[in-house]
């Protein structure tokens, strides 16, 4: 069906289990400290068609520790701003030399449009509100670093859900490996069909009943902005699904607390949350380099 | 073959289904002096004809008419041509087409009108343009119908601006009643819509797409059909309809005395939105496909009479408007070549429709919704368009080999049954299979 390079990443959904295990296992083996050259001279070309600061930094830095040379080129500033199209940007690219392309868009399946016609692997760095593979890969990797396993393992994902690509990478990612989900949000954040993205989805309206007993929480950030013109007010919306560390307690004692990033103190969750022994958060950042690592040698065919 | 004045044709041996007329039987068909001069069952006609026209084993029915297709100009003739457009009506069965209004300029004055009636724009169908309801389609001062019409307009709308206004579009019903013109409405809520780029539903959720809900379309529907019950004579036509919602109101408006009709695309009847697969904007159009359960009530709602006709929403579009980002993308497919195809297939076969029915919905109903007197119908004395098909004529559509200047379609390769093997317009074959 897709006739996308070997080694491009486009999603996690048609991603088989085999995939995602090996490149989790290659990310160990991955070491920012101890950089190895196992694309020197390699061209890695960052696309990125909206602002990003960790994913953006988190794919050069990879790429660099694998001896990679990294170009940037962003939508302002570049022949994008005078109206140029992503295929055209593409051909130009490989046309530089590019040996890879890791795309952050702000249309769901432009990285797919991509691979379609570019003939060199395509990564995606986050797509609209569809996949933001890496981000699930290194939240599973993270998980792993603390969890024997994710079978049967109790996840929560909480906020706004509708908006997120990370909710739905991580769904897809968790389901795959046997997660028990639960959805929480309000309905305008959460719509009910968010339940059929895949089997055994559960969604609960009430924050108590996605946390008790579980043993990871993934908190996803909500923008203010979204909130405008929703019944629930920014006020409501902190009463009711603000993680505060009573409400965290209700956990497992050994849950772990995620947030793709950027966080904000005081909305989705408490600083104190924020800051706490299980919070992950900044584990996260630091995981996403040699999972990155893995990602790129995968997709230029180094994974040594 | 050429225009001579009273060059005749004689359809002999073929099965003639003329829905108004009542008649399902083996007939002869003689054409004369651009108009049907006689019918009478096999062999009975007498006299010669000028030219012959063996349709032994095929359906005569009246020419095919397409109530809704965008030919793109005047101003968009990259994407399509009258020309070419019309060349794809034919090849398609349709002898002929109503034009949509939002070409650039818009299409809301009887120059226009004229202009795109005129010989030189080399239309080998008949082209009835449908004007826009207000100027510059921009929804807020109606055009002079009264002028319009008499421009030889059809009909008036802001197809793919609905008029969302309500005193607007109540001022638009109640004058064009006076008139007996329809009013056409695309009948969607757009400040219900933004940023949408598909139906609302689980394949939106899991493609991070903005889906458009039924609502808005339903809810310009029941609004219009409140309207039109307003005006004694009002005439409501609800384009390319697609939702069970929406269908409802319709049923209700046909029950009270206003005239409400609707008409269904092929397209809709045949593809759900979850046969969007790697965001291939083919697939992407407006209204949205939808789920399978509105799609269900389409074919109930086409077999029960509910649905008055089969129109394309033909919109070609260039491929550098097509092969971008799905939400990118230019809503609209072509849809000439496929339509019986897809009626025959979809609608005959899989789903038990019967022909006749079928050829009501693509010749006496669409006549009906639009008033276009002596066509539509095979009765003596009626405009000499027909259309001759092969209703088991196997092929396969290729979109590359397509007589329109656009490729875009969803239904490249696919396999069809059913096909029109030649297109009278006037008394004059303007396709014919090879």
């Amino acid at each position: 069906m897709i006739n996308a390079a070997r080694g491009s990443l486009l999603g996690i959904e048609h991603l088989g289990a085999e995939a995602i295990l090996g490149m989790l296992k290659l990310a160990r083996r991955m070491n920012p400290q101890k950089p190895r050259p196992l694309l020197r001279g390699k061209k890695v070309l960052l696309l990125f068609y909206e602002p990003s600061t960790r994913t953006r930094s988190s794919f050069e830095i990879a790429a660099k520790s694998l001896g990679a040379i990294t170009t940037l080129v962003q939508s302002s500033g570049s022949s994008i701003e005078k109206g140029e199209s992503l295929l055209d940007t593409g051909y130009t690219l490989r046309a530089l030399g590019a040996d890879v392309i890791v795309i952050r868009h702000p249309n769901a399946g432009a990285p797919l449009l991509m691979a379609q016609h570019v003939d060199i692997p395509i990564i995606n760095a986050g797509d609209g509100m569809h996949e933001h593979p890496s981000q699930a890969l290194l939240d599973a990797y993270t998980i792993l670093r603390h969890k024997k396993t994710l079978k049967g393992l109790h996840v929560a994902i909480i906020g706004d859900i509708y908006h997120s690509r990370v909710a739905r990478s991580a769904i897809h990612l968790l389901s795959k490996f046997g997660a028990k989900i639960t959805l929480c949000g309000p309905p305008e954040l959460l719509p009910e069909v968010a339940a059929t993205l895949t089997p055994g989805l559960h969604i609960t309206r009430t924050i108590e009943d996605a946390i008790r007993g579980v043993d990871v929480l993934m908190l996803l950030r909500v923008q203010r902005e979204r909130l405008v013109g929703m019944k629930i007010s920014l006020q409501d919306y902190i009463r009711r699904y603000q993680v505060t560390m009573p409400r965290l307690k209700l956990a497992k004692k050994d849950a772990l607390l995620m947030h793709p990033g950027p966080i904000i103190r005081g909305l989705e969750l408490t600083a104190v949350v924020a800051d706490c022994p299980q919070s992950a958060i900044v584990d996260e950042v630091r995981n996403g380099v040699p999972v990155r690592m893995a990602i790129l040698a995968r997709a230029l065919g180094r994974a040594r | 073959m050429r225009n001579k004045e009273n060059h005749s044709l004689l359809i002999k041996g073929g099965q003639l289904i003329d829905p108004t007329a009542r008649i399902n039987a083996p007939m002869d068909v003689l054409l004369r002096d651009r108009r049907v001069a006689e019918i009478a069952p096999t062999n009975k006609i007498r006299g010669g004809a000028d030219e012959k026209f063996d349709a032994r084993g095929l359906i005569v029915a009246p020419g095919f008419i397409d109530l809704h297709v965008h030919l793109r100009e005047p101003g968009q003739s990259y994407k399509e041509s009258i020309a070419t457009g019309t060349a794809a009506a034919a090849t398609g069965g349709f002898t002929s087409v109503c034009c949509m209004p939002n070409t650039h300029p818009v299409v809301d004055s009887p120059d226009w009108v004229t202009w795109l009636q005129a010989p030189e724009r080399g239309a080998v169908v008949n082209v009835f343009p449908i004007a826009a309801a207000t100027k510059a389609s921009k929804g807020a001062t109606l055009t002079d119908f009264r002028a319009l019409q008499h421009a030889g307009a059809v009909a008036v709308t802001d197809d793919g601006k609905p008029i969302l206004g309500d005193a607007v579009m109540r001022e638009a019903l109640r004058l064009a009643a006076e008139l007996n013109f329809p009013v056409i409405q695309h009948a969607e809520d757009t400040r219900m819509t933004e940023h949408c780029s598909m139906n609302d539903g689980p394949t939106a959720f899991r493609l991070g797409l903005r889906g458009m809900k039924a609502e808005a379309e339903a809810s310009i529907v029941e609004r219009d059909v409140l309207l039109a019950q307003q005006f004694t004579g009002a005439r409501l036509h609800v384009a390319h309809l697609s939702t069970a919602e929406a269908l409802k109101a319709v049923r209700r408006g046909k029950r009270s005395k206003a005239r409400v009709t609707c008409e269904v695309t092929p397209h809709h009847f045949t593809l759900v939105d979850s046969d969007i697969r790697d965001y291939d904007t083919n697939f992407k159009m407006n209204p949205p496909l939808r789920s399978a359960s509105d799609r269900e009530a389409l074919l109930v709602a086409l077999a029960d009479g509910t649905v008055d006709a089969i129109a394309t929403d033909h919109a070609p579009h260039a491929s550098h408007e097509k092969l971008v980002e799905f939400e990118r993308a230019a809503f609209g497919i072509t849809g000439l070549e496929t339509a019986l195809g897809l009626a025959i297939t979809r609608l005959h076969r899989e789903h038990k429709i019967p022909l006749t029915r079928i050829v009501e919905l693509f010749t006496a109903g669409p006549a009906r919704v639009i008033d276009l007197r002596g066509r539509g119908t095979l009765a003596r004395g009626s405009h000499a368009d027909v259309t001759i098909l092969d209703p088991k004529k196997r092929w396969t559509f290729e979109a590359a080999k397509s007589r329109s200047k656009s490729r875009n379609t969803p239904f490249d390769g696919w396999q069809l049954t059913g096909k029109a093997v030649a297109t009278i317009v006037g008394g004059r074959v303007v396709y014919r299979t090879g």
